[in-house]
């Protein structure tokens, strides 16, 4: 997993509550047996007319937000299907950061798995955060997220700080791989697995 | 003496391998279930870090979302997509030495069908699937919840997963529901009422006569919905009707575990005095047959109600969200649901693709034939039912009604087969999921138990099926 420490880009403005894992990426792009490539799909019937051509006045289709990196998003943010394929698509779009009021717990442990950082602040700092981006922020003159120090700095200056688990921050700042880490614990699972079986037989006959 | 316990914390202490000081812990898992659409990623991601699985005797793989319906597919599966992807599993399965149930074999079906049809879902095992849906099996009195691929691998890998402990939810419902009344009704009335992100952060367990009242299958209706409401996993403490369903099912304990299993089977539950973060409270008197009208399982109403105007709405987001839904679904603010008509029916999925679910629609269907416009089409949830509603002669009361009748899989619950709507087509579905373009795009679901899509299949538009039977 790449590592999160700051990240310094255009955030787009998604200003929708419930916005599903069905609409981040639709049913039809989940037959790909790979992780990549899912970018062009991801908010698929939002961005692209029924011939395929983009629908102008959505926001990813719009100058600068087409290389956006930071998605501020409405309330219930990925709710519904487990589909990692939409933190995959938001990843290979270029979201490495979303900030909304709050997120389905699925797709939040989804994103960090992949190195996506969830920032879940209240209703009146996101009003703020999405008035900034819809000001439009230029390149060079966007938005700036601190892991480290847990900030976020606006176009105008304005430095909100956020919350988030330390666990969390940790296995971020430094790429850390889950399974990897897990499997420091290999005997403690063994041991397990052992009491299991002397107490519930019946799990492993 | 120990402070009294929910079910939920008992299910999650009796998991723990290890926990940090920052409250992170280790839980194992004692059941992996693997489909075809979120598992190859994880294969290939053991693959590329030399891995091997952990406990192959702990996981069962089976094709599911992708799977045509139609009677020809063992023959051919034309989509090429869908095809890599069904010979993707079926090869890691070979590879890694995972339990496989093919396409050609009876006991195939929609994954969280055949768990508890096999005997594999049990209460107190904690179950993972890479499908949200896994809510399911807390039906039995079980820890089950879905997970994404990047967990599904870490669960391939080392049989745990890493995770925080979720607060306490409970749902209480008072009473008992009426005639005419189902499990599907109960949970889009809990729905509504919690609404989508009501159970964010916890897990729900349902309390109250009327979830002892109801049959397996619909408490199995009832606990897959939970996502619906935001909660990852939703529980029902087992009692001697879990143990019933249970006995003798190919992966039950055997004579000999049976006793005891059961004996540690009946000390799941909630003790006395036990502390939860949060309630919700129902009077099931209350419910009536209920149904969606817009593009969220939140949005959900009587059927006796009207189209709601979002002008109802206070909140500006919620407005927002309900003038949005509206034009997406077609609808005119104020028009009586009942007014409503339908192009297509959907009968199935793992919500309501049981034995019980065949049953209620043929009580209606039985003599009737469905509206000249209407196409239907009735999806068995594994080659089980199939077989279970055949014996019973109910394929012939949907065939003679005008139905289609088709083999299992998730179908035009999602439309990853070739089972789709067509833009702008309404369909009364008893699927799980209303989201846009969820059963194909343009295509506008409304979600609604067995019998009241059967009474919508016969009059061709949105009906009261009290009206009907």
């Amino acid at each position: 997993m790449e590592k999160f420490t700051i990240l310094k880009g255009i955030a787009a403005p998604l200003p929708l509550v419930n916005v599903d894992t069905d609409m981040i990426m639709p049913k039809q792009f989940l037959k790909t047996i790979k992780r990549t490539g899912l970018g062009k799909a991801v908010l698929f019937d939002m961005r692209f007319n029924d011939d395929g051509s983009e629908k102008a006045d959505f926001v990813l289709n719009q100058e600068p937000y087409r290389n956006a990196k930071v998605l501020i998003a409405g309330a219930n943010f990925g709710c519904g299907s487990s589909r990692e394929h939409a933190p995959w698509g938001l990843l290979d779009f270029g979201f490495r950061c979303i900030i909304a009021p709050s997120f389905a717990d699925i797709f939040y442990n989804n994103c960090f798995k992949n190195g996506i950082l969830c920032i879940t602040l209240p209703q009146a700092e996101i009003d703020k955060l999405t008035a900034q981006a819809q000001k439009g922020n230029t390149k060079g003159n966007d938005f700036t997220v601190d892991l480290a120090q847990k900030t976020i700095t606006t176009p105008d200056g304005t430095v909100t700080k956020f919350e988030i688990d330390d666990t969390r921050r940790h296995n971020l700042l430094n790429g850390l791989d889950d399974i990897g880490l897990t499997l420091q614990h290999a005997e403690k699972i063994t041991s397990f697995e052992a009491k299991q079986k002397a107490e519930q037989p019946w799990l492993y006959a | 003496m120990a402070a009294p316990r929910t079910l939920y914390d008992k299910l999650w202490d009796s998991h723990v391998v290890h926990t940090d000081t920052g409250g992170n812990a280790l839980l194992y898992i004692d059941l992996h279930l693997t489909h075809e659409v979120t598992t190859p990623q994880a294969f290939e991601g053991l693959r590329a870090a030399h891995r091997k699985m952990r406990r192959t005797d702990k996981t069962i793989a089976v094709p599911d979302h992708n799977v045509p319906t139609t009677p020809d597919r063992l023959q051919k599966i034309d989509d090429p997509e869908s095809r890599m992807q069904l010979e993707t599993l079926e090869e890691n399965a070979r590879d890694f030495g995972v339990p496989y149930i093919p396409m050609s074999d009876i006991r195939q079906g929609i994954v969280h069908i055949i768990g508890p049809e096999q005997g594999l879902t049990q209460p107190g095992k904690t179950i993972v699937c890479g499908d949200s849906h896994t809510a399911t099996h807390g039906a039995f009195g079980a820890l089950a919840f879905g997970i994404g691929t990047s967990d599904v691998e870490h669960v391939l890998a080392t049989q745990t997963l890493q995770m925080k402990k979720s607060k306490n939810l409970r749902v209480l419902v008072d009473g008992a529901l009426p005639t005419g009344v189902t499990a599907k009704d109960l949970v889009l009335a809990i729905i509504g009422k919690m609404g989508t992100a009501g159970g964010t952060g916890h897990v729900v367990e349902y309390v109250g006569q009327v979830f002892k009242d109801l049959s397996m299958e619909g408490r199995m209706t009832v606990c897959n919905m939970t996502i619906e409401a935001g909660a990852r996993a939703g529980l029902i403490a087992p009692d001697e009707k879990t143990f019933e369903y249970l006995k003798g099912k190919p992966h039950a304990p055997k004579a000999g575990q049976w006793e005891q299993a059961v004996a540690y089977w009946k000390t799941l539950k909630t003790d006395e005095g036990a502390v939860f973060d949060k309630e919700i409270r129902l009077n099931a008197a209350e419910i009536v047959p209920h149904v969606t009208w817009g593009t969220s399982p939140e949005d959900v109403l009587p059927i006796t109600a009207n189209v709601p105007n979002p002008n109802d709405f206070a909140d500006p987001n919620k407005k927002a969200a309900a003038k949005r839904a509206l034009e997406y679904m077609g609808l005119t603010p104020g028009t009586p649901l009942e007014k409503v008509k339908i192009d297509k029916v959907f009968i199935g999925s793992c919500t309501n693709g049981r034995i019980e679910d065949m049953r209620a629609v043929a009580a209606v269907l039985k003599g009737k034939k469905i509206a000249s416009h209407v196409g239907m089409l009735v999806v068995p949830g594994s080659g089980l039912v199939k077989h279970q509603a055949e014996e019973e002669g109910l394929d012939k009361i949907f065939i003679a009604a005008g139905a289609e009748w088709r083999e299992p899989g998730c179908s035009m619950c999602l439309g990853m087969n070739p089972d789709i709507l067509q833009p702008g087509e309404r369909c009364a579905s008893t699927s799980n999921r209303n989201f846009e373009g969820r059963q194909g795009r343009g295509g506008r679901t409304h979600l609604l138990s067995p019998g009241m899509a059967a009474a919508a299949a016969v009059t061709g538009y949105l009906t009261d099926v009290r009206k009907v039977q």
